[in-house]
């Protein structure tokens, strides 16, 4: 029997807010170092998605294992990276957590069990299997979490990776961030489920389907399967339900979507959802807050300055790291 | 001295690698009832279990994919894939995830990890007759392999499984039932990266690798018999890195090379090593580098067909021939 899972406490609860908070003003500030001309390459923000990745990270340990995809600047600083070495990898310089080999798509940290943001579309999946059977075959009690989006679940490797799971009953944990969006195209022009969730069956896996805007559903449902792949009880999909604020990639102004479903989406921000259930606890202020707010906003902008100050990785990093 | 056969020499080294290091597992289609692919692999899910021999659907993807997680873990899977064909479908793991990870993520992650398949023919049809060692041979990151003796087959599988970088081990079909003399300490390895003089001359350097090699060393002795050319054969064994200072050495004696594959002619393998070997070479060549190759065209089915395009000692002989 599976222990009911609870609620973020109000303290705890702050804390998330402040993760979610840090995401968000991280990415707009990525977005301002583009503009810049700063950052070169793709980068992919994930303003909107905030609360699936601190509701995640917080029900999970050091030790388990978590796979992203390459909107996963936000994933990576709620696993705990440092935003000046995330920064920097997106700088490409040589203080970045890859040594500026990596950038925006690619961020990782071992220290964390951040296995890796993987650019390929459903690329991850597989990996993500054979990191949560392995752990299992070596009788540790990790689980691997796993993080797509709704155009994933249309390539090969998502079914093959679901399939490889539930007949092993391996610790993975599937979780798609349903934010209607693949690349350039609304997810119903080219899926015919409303629920990604659903596809679950196919694998007699069980899933869940979550409100991907509200942190304390989603830390909720994830203590749930966390508790569920950790003791033996195999797989789950886990659908998100939430929405991209902006484009695909940084030049993308994401035109091709309806008004009414930005504004829509947007009355049920994250942040917004957060703060009124902190003011709704009766245990943290407006004032409290705006201190949280305030604090991050110092922090990252000093993180982005010092970022931009460190060197440019050595050429001898060329050929460092091609063989191990 | 014993003698083995190339199957049985495959067999023996995943058994002892099985045998001394707990962490290796094999995962692949039809591996454990069946034995695998041309039942290199039977009997072994008997002595090690079937969380060892670990049967896997049909989903190459899923399988490389899963076989880097894997490594990426800790453990040192051996994936089988039924035929370098079938390799296509897992190509994106390959070269994105194994190949990538340790530079991309700056030196975070080492993925060691092998992926056994087969190249071959034997009127079995365009889409079953292929040889791809030149594609994966151009990627930087990865490590390829390709033995032509059950000595080879042996010592280079026990090497590549302990390497630290994925390796890919094509064997050949055609090479199975071949007996060849095995080493009297059977646990020696053979390094990955060096090559093998299989014959000494002075005339002319035949460069091979897998079957080829059988046919460069007839074509030797009939060249002997018949023209009394002495040629040097040189067995690569591995295609990435490549031993070039053997080959060069080799070529700097006698001053004529032929380069022999059963890829394609165009962008081929022997079309990489060529260019290399002009730039290395290019004051101690009497003629220009001579080639045996697969003609560009899909393999066609009917006996007679394939016989005309397969690379033979015959063809080897004449392009010795046109150099002398």
């Amino acid at each position: 029997m599976t222990p009911a899972a609870l609620p973020a406490e109000p303290a705890q609860l702050l804390e998330m807010y402040r993760s979610m908070v840090q995401i968000r003003t991280f990415e707009d500030t990525v977005q301002k170092l583009y503009e810049k001309a700063l950052v070169h390459g793709s980068t992919h923000l994930c303003q909107g998605q905030e609360a699936v990745a601190v509701g995640w990270a917080a029900a999970l340990t050091p030790d388990d294992y978590t796979s992203y995809t390459y909107r996963g600047h936000g994933h990576a600083l709620a696993r705990g990276m440092s935003p000046e070495a995330a920064f920097a990898e997106i700088l490409g310089r040589s203080t970045g957590v890859n040594r500026g080999k990596g950038g925006s798509m690619h961020l990782t940290d071992a220290r964390l069990g951040l296995m890796g943001c993987f650019a390929i579309v459903g690329s991850g999946l597989p990996v993500a299997v054979g990191l949560g059977r392995g752990a299992q075959l070596r009788r540790e009690t990790r689980v691997s979490v796993t993080f797509f989006g709704d155009g994933a679940s249309n390539i090969g490797a998502f079914h093959e990776s679901l399939n490889l799971a539930a007949i092993w009953k391996a610790p993975v944990i599937f979780v798609c961030e349903n934010n209607l969006y693949g690349e350039y195209s609304r997810i119903n022009l080219t899926t015919t489920v409303d629920d990604i969730a659903v596809r679950a069956t196919a694998y007699a896996m069980p899933s869940q389907i979550v409100d991907g805007n509200d942190v304390q559903a989603v830390y909720q449902a994830a203590q749930t399967v966390v508790e569920r792949a950790r003791t033996g009880g195999g797989p789950t999909l886990v659908e998100c339900k939430t929405y991209r604020q902006r484009g695909h990639s940084r030049s993308d102004a994401g035109a091709y979507r309806p008004p009414e479903e930005v504004t829509s989406w947007l009355a049920r921000d994250p942040l917004i959802i957060t703060r009124r259930q902190l003011l709704d606890s009766g245990s943290v202020t407006s004032a409290d807050i705006a201190a949280v707010d305030d604090s991050v906003a110092t922090a990252i902008a000093n993180a982005a300055a010092a970022a931009e100050q460190a060197p440019w990785p050595d050429l001898a990093e060329i050929t460092r790291d091609v063989h191990a | 001295m014993a003698a083995s056969t190339y199957r049985e020499a495959v067999r023996s080294a995943l058994r002892e690698e099985m045998e001394r290091d707990p962490d290796v597992i094999l995962l692949g289609e039809s591996i454990t009832g069946y034995g695998g692919s041309y039942a290199v692999t039977r009997g072994l899910v008997e002595e090690f279990g079937s969380h060892r021999v670990m049967e896997t659907p049909i989903a190459e993807a899923g399988i490389v994919g899963f076989a880097v997680g894997a490594a990426m873990g800790g453990l040192r899977p051996v994936a089988e894939l039924m035929t370098v064909n079938f390799a296509l479908l897992a190509l994106d793991q390959i070269v994105n995830s194994a190949a990538k990870f340790h530079y991309m993520f700056g030196g975070q992650w080492s993925v060691p990890m092998v992926v056994r398949t087969v190249s071959g023919f034997g009127q079995l049809g365009a889409t079953h007759s292929q040889s791809f060692e030149g594609w994966f041979a151009s990627v930087p990151g990865l490590k390829v392999v390709m033995p032509a003796t059950p000595a080879d087959a042996k010592g280079l599988l026990l090497s590549a499984i302990r390497d630290p970088d994925p390796v890919i081990f094509i064997e050949h079909s055609l090479l199975y039932s071949t007996r060849g003399p095995m080493p009297d300490d059977p646990a020696a390895l053979v390094p990955i990266g060096r090559a093998r003089v299989a014959r000494a001359g002075t005339d002319v350097t035949v460069v091979a690798y897998s079957r080829m090699l059988l046919q460069a060393l007839q074509a030797a002795e009939a060249l002997e018999r018949e023209d009394g050319c002495q040629c040097e054969v040189i067995d690569l064994r591995t295609l990435r890195p490549v031993d070039y200072p053997t080959v060069a050495a080799s070529v700097r004696r006698t001053h004529r090379v032929v380069l022999c594959g059963e890829d394609w002619r165009s962008g081929g393998f022997g079309a990489a090593l060529l260019a290399e070997l002009q730039d290395l070479c290019f004051d101690d060549l009497d003629a220009p580098i001579a080639r045996v190759a697969m003609r560009d065209v899909p393999l066609p089915y009917a006996r007679n067909l394939e016989q005309a395009l397969l690379p033979s000692s015959e063809q080897v002989v004449e392009t010795v021939r046109s150099l002398l």
